[in-house]
């Protein structure tokens, strides 16, 4: 028991033990247990979760409050919905939309897109772009808190604005549908169903690792002293905006990706998915799961997308209430999610042992070291 | 050029900057302006390694604003340089990296990270990007030495926000010894201090000024008058008077408006109390 | 120059329009730094008073004034209830108030879908209102006309307001130094209060202004809300001026480029516009105070 417990206080063994946990659930008992259609539905909450493994990032760690993820979300499932369709057309071929709505000549901006490879890169490249110039012009500014917020969602209003209006070449209000092949594999077939829900399973946890490390690194302290104080950094030599803007391109990538996968998974892409609405959507399980912890935005993630499934089709308004409520009750009055109640019930009987004596604090004084002489008495410096 | 021999003590590594040599401050004719109002009107000011310098002056002179225009916070005219470094008209950070550091009147320690971790921050700023994204095993032996310097080190693994109000100036003099700054530029360093915790402040200034160039912005003069080498009086902006605190203080024009006046002092001093109170308020208004 | 005049109209109806959303948002986050997403659905909760007058009283003639009046009234209300309960807990967490009214903005939207229905509803314009005003040959829409007065009146009220009674200096006092004006024995949550009150009271002003114009539905407010934000960022916190100026400013620009580029192209450039504007000004939104560091 006691060997557990000093093992457990390592980090490494907790992400052992979390990570055995994880791929138990999502690789074995998922699959096994779960009908093709729910294993589908569970891979497009999985998609959503990777945009709340990115927003716990830059929100959470990085008090970013991004409000215009949708943007990156949509960039990387309009990317891959235009390979797709392009691939469903054949070498040549014109998506069916554009022989209905529009001329019948294919953009020059999709060209590109034909070719897998340059679709797979731009999936990152472009979001990360993006995120990179938008977010480095605005935060240079130290542009932060609410405007940052603000922006980021005028940019998502402006991003479905756009798609809408561009109805000849996005597919407009309709969005991207109907895809018949994914890289050569029929996403007709169960069995490629199930595939595309391991490809995301894996991505998903690859995504927590990356974020694991970024938190225990330099870098992950370095953010939450730009969170707290941005112009301390400053005055130590650090670029707070590179910093944010680091986070800010990741947690973008990572949306992009999620939006990529979530087009095969689930077969449609429309401005609805990606406007203001539902980028501050992906807030909602971020916020219950709780924003400053590593899986929180995960399994908070899940747990709405899965409690909206079932209550937004029945119960549409009283879906509705609901989310409002947890914003209202959650952020609030519980600004830590979930995991600060957890939190608070695993440090009560803590607390009580181990009350920290409050004369420590103040008693140790400039002492130490200072008026003791050093081996190196002698040494000079060039 | 000439190397001087230099008594080191154990903390000596932690306050050696990386190459010990004989730097100055050196400003000519410093302006800053806000809209219509001056609030520095051409000053100049020499400050060499090894001596600790106060600037006082009673409030609104511009002592704030001389480290801010210093620092790159607020921009002005006229020429500063350090180090043969010049310092007007870049960015914060840049100014950081060349050496010069501040702190502030209300400590701005990063509350959530542990000693340790604010001062392995302030080490940090010059590293690779790779290495920033690898977990720290074990700070750098520079940020060992500062914690037992600043007598820390019991409390390394304290959350920085829990310290007590005069543990966080000093863990922000930590930082500054932690980033190599060679010019420190302290803001009432001892203001809310214990007699007992300002003697300590003392001799730790003391000690640094010997291989860094020192400012202290103060107000206590009886801090001012135990350990200050040399003082520099500003008034409305202006250089009133310059010399050893002797000097200073028998300065007629010195006397009328600051010292030697019990009463005033005293104003002064609540004022500047009051002043602190106002600028502590959490009114976050999030700009 | 016909087509340049009718389009500076045109722009400055949308500003006018943008104004009257954007004034109440502008005060209330000027004075205590609360981001209220639900300012929209005020709005729509203005509009739907002049729709429910409309119905109780028959004569648009007659209901539409009152529902200026009304408007304001249940705006305020609205905005009220709302500071009280919630948002007066939080006057230090501005970016989890955003999303705490967002919440509330959810709920509000659901009611009025459960109270009125889903589909838009029409609220007919007063005849002193249809038809065009001509000024050297050019028609001007006379409701359009009547949403920039109103805009305008707005402007000159808060002003006043704000510049020669008790109350206002009471507002300018909190939202400068709200400790010190504690000290001076200012009640801040009263002032507070009296502030949210009249801000989301104009939000329910537009909202009937905004029945002039188009249908009123349950997301009508949605509409208008990010347009707004960005006009309060422009002009700055909490200046009626920097508001006026933005909101106009963006207004025409809006209308040029829709002119050569179609809506939805304004709309993102627009925003790019917002964004450069920051790069050179980015004054009006950053204070940073030394001493502290906050």
């Amino acid at each position: 028991m006691n060997t557990f417990r000093s093992l457990w206080a390592t980090t490494w063994f907790r992400l052992l033990v979390g990570l055995a946990i994880g791929i138990v659930v999502l690789f074995v008992l998922a699959p096994a247990g779960l009908s093709d259609f729910r294993l589908s539905l569970l891979a497009r909450f999985l998609c959503v979760a990777m945009v709340a493994v990115g927003i716990g990032l830059a929100w959470g760690q990085g008090g970013m409050l991004v409000m215009g993820q949708g943007v990156f979300f949509g960039l990387g499932a309009y990317l891959m919905a235009m390979h797709l369709k392009l691939a469903d057309a054949g070498p040549g071929g014109v998506p069916d939309f554009m022989l209905l709505y529009g001329t019948g000549e294919l953009p020059v901006w999709w060209e590109p897109l034909r070719s897998p490879a340059v679709t797979v890169i731009l999936i990152v490249a472009l979001p990360a772009l993006v995120a990179g110039v938008l977010g480095y012009l605005i935060f240079r500014r130290a542009v932060r808190g609410a405007y940052f917020a603000i922006l980021s969602q005028a940019l998502v209003a402006a991003f479905a604005i756009l798609l809408i209006g561009q109805q000849q070449t996005t597919g407009g209000t309709n969005g991207l549908n109907g895809f018949r092949g994914f890289f050569g594999y029929d996403l007709n077939d169960p069995a490629n169903q199930r595939m595309l829900y391991f490809i995301a399973a894996a991505v998903l946890v690859g995504m927590v690792l990356i974020v694991w490390q970024l938190r225990r690194s330099r870098f992950g302290e370095l953010l939450v002293a730009v969170r707290d104080q941005e112009n301390r950094t400053r005055f130590l030599g650090y670029n707070p905006a590179l910093v944010k803007t680091v986070a800010y391109v990741i947690a973008a990538v990572f949306a992009a990706i999620g939006g990529a996968l979530f087009v095969p998974i689930v077969g449609i892409i429309s401005p609805a998915d990606v406007g203001v609405v539902p980028s501050i959507a992906f807030l909602a399980g971020v916020a219950i799961g709780g924003r400053a912890t590593l899986l929180g935005p995960v399994l908070g993630s899940i747990a709405v997308s899965a409690a909206g499934s079932g209550l937004s089709e029945t119960f549409p308004a009283a879906w509705t209430y609901f989310q409002g409520a947890v914003f209202i009750l959650v952020v609030g009055f519980l600004p830590g999610g979930l995991a600060e109640l957890v939190g608070r019930v695993r440090r009560l009987p803590a607390r009580r042992r181990l009350r920290p004596d409050p004369t420590t604090a103040s008693t140790t004084g400039i002492t130490s070291g200072i008026d003791a002489p050093g081996p190196d008495t002698e040494r000079i410096h060039a | 050029m000439k190397v001087p021999a230099i008594d080191v003590g154990e903390l000596g590594e932690a306050i050696r900057p990386e190459f010990v040599r004989q730097d100055y401050l050196e400003v000519r004719n410093l302006r800053v302006s806000f809209g219509g109002f001056v609030a520095v009107d051409g000053i100049d000011l020499t400050v060499v390694q090894g001596e600790l310098r106060f600037l006082i002056g009673p409030n609104g002179a511009g002592k704030t604003t001389v480290v801010d225009a210093l620092t790159g916070l607020v921009p002005a005219t006229g020429d500063a340089a350090f180090g043969g470094v010049p310092l007007l008209g870049r960015k914060v950070h840049r100014i950081a990296r060349a050496g010069v550091g501040r702190t502030f009147q209300t400590a701005s320690v990063i509350e959530d990270l542990t000693v340790e971790q604010n001062l392995d921050l302030a080490a940090g700023a010059g590293r690779s990007p790779l290495s920033l994204l690898r977990a720290r095993r074990r700070p750098p032996e520079s940020v060992e030495q500062v914690l037992e310097g600043i007598g820390l080190a019991d409390l390394r693994h304290r959350r920085a926000g829990i310290l007590a109000h005069g543990q966080k100036q000093w863990l922000e003099i930590g930082m500054l010894l932690a980033q190599n700054s060679r010019l420190l530029l302290l803001d009432e360093p001892v203001a809310g201090m214990n007699a007992e915790e300002r003697a300590q402040t003392g001799e730790l200034l003391r000690r640094i000024a010997e291989l860094r160039t020192v400012i202290v912005v103060e107000h206590d003069m009886e801090f001012l008058r135990a350990y200050a080498d040399s003082v520099t009086v500003m008034h409305r902006g202006r250089i009133l008077a310059e010399g050893s605190v002797a000097e200073v203080q028998a300065d007629p024009e010195v006397i009328e408006v600051y010292l030697g006046h019990p009463a005033e002092e005293e104003a002064a001093l609540i004022a500047a109390e009051q002043a602190a109170a106002y600028e502590q308020n959490p009114e976050e208004n999030n700009a | 120059m016909e087509v340049i005049a009718a389009q500076l109209f045109a722009g400055a109806s949308i500003g006018s329009v943008l104004l009257l959303a954007a004034l109440g948002l502008s005060l209330t986050f000027g004075q205590m730094g609360v981001i209220n997403m639900a300012h929209g659905e005020f709005m729509m909760a203005g509009a739907y008073t002049a729709f429910v007058l409309r119905g109780l009283i028959g004569d648009p003639n007659i209901s539409l004034p009152l529902a200026l009046v009304v408007g304001f009234g249940v705006g305020g209300l609205l905005g009220l209830i709302l500071h009280r309960s919630l948002l007066s807990r939080m006057h230090n967490r501005p970016l989890d108030t955003l999303l705490v009214t967002w919440g509330v903005a959810l709920v509000l939207q659901q009611l009025a879908r459960d109270i009125f229905g889903a589909p838009n509803v029409d609220v007919p314009a007063p005849t002193w209102l249809a038809g065009p005003i001509t000024v050297f040959g050019i028609g001007f829409p006379k409701a359009r006309v009547f949403i920039i007065v109103l805009a305008v009146a707005a402007v000159v009220g808060i002003s006043l307001v704000l510049t020669r009674t008790a109350l206002g200096r009471r507002i300018r006092a909190v939202s400068q130094n709200r400790d010190l004006a504690e000290v001076s024995g200012i009640s801040s949550p009263r002032t507070d209060d009296l502030t949210f009150f009249i801000g989301s009271g104009i939000a329910g002003l537009a909202g009937v202004a905004l029945t002039l114009l188009g249908s009123v539905g349950p997301t009508l407010g949605q509409n208008y809300i990010v347009d707004a934000f960005l006009v309060v960022v422009v002009g700055g916190l909490g200046r009626v001026k920097g508001a006026v100026i933005a909101a106009f400013g963006l207004g025409v620009l809006q209308a040029f480029v829709e002119l050569s580029l179609g809506a939805s192209l304004a709309k993102v450039l627009v925003l790019l516009a917002v964004v450069a504007f920051l790069q050179i000004r980015p004054q009006g939104l950053v204070t940073i105070r030394t001493r502290s560091l906050a």
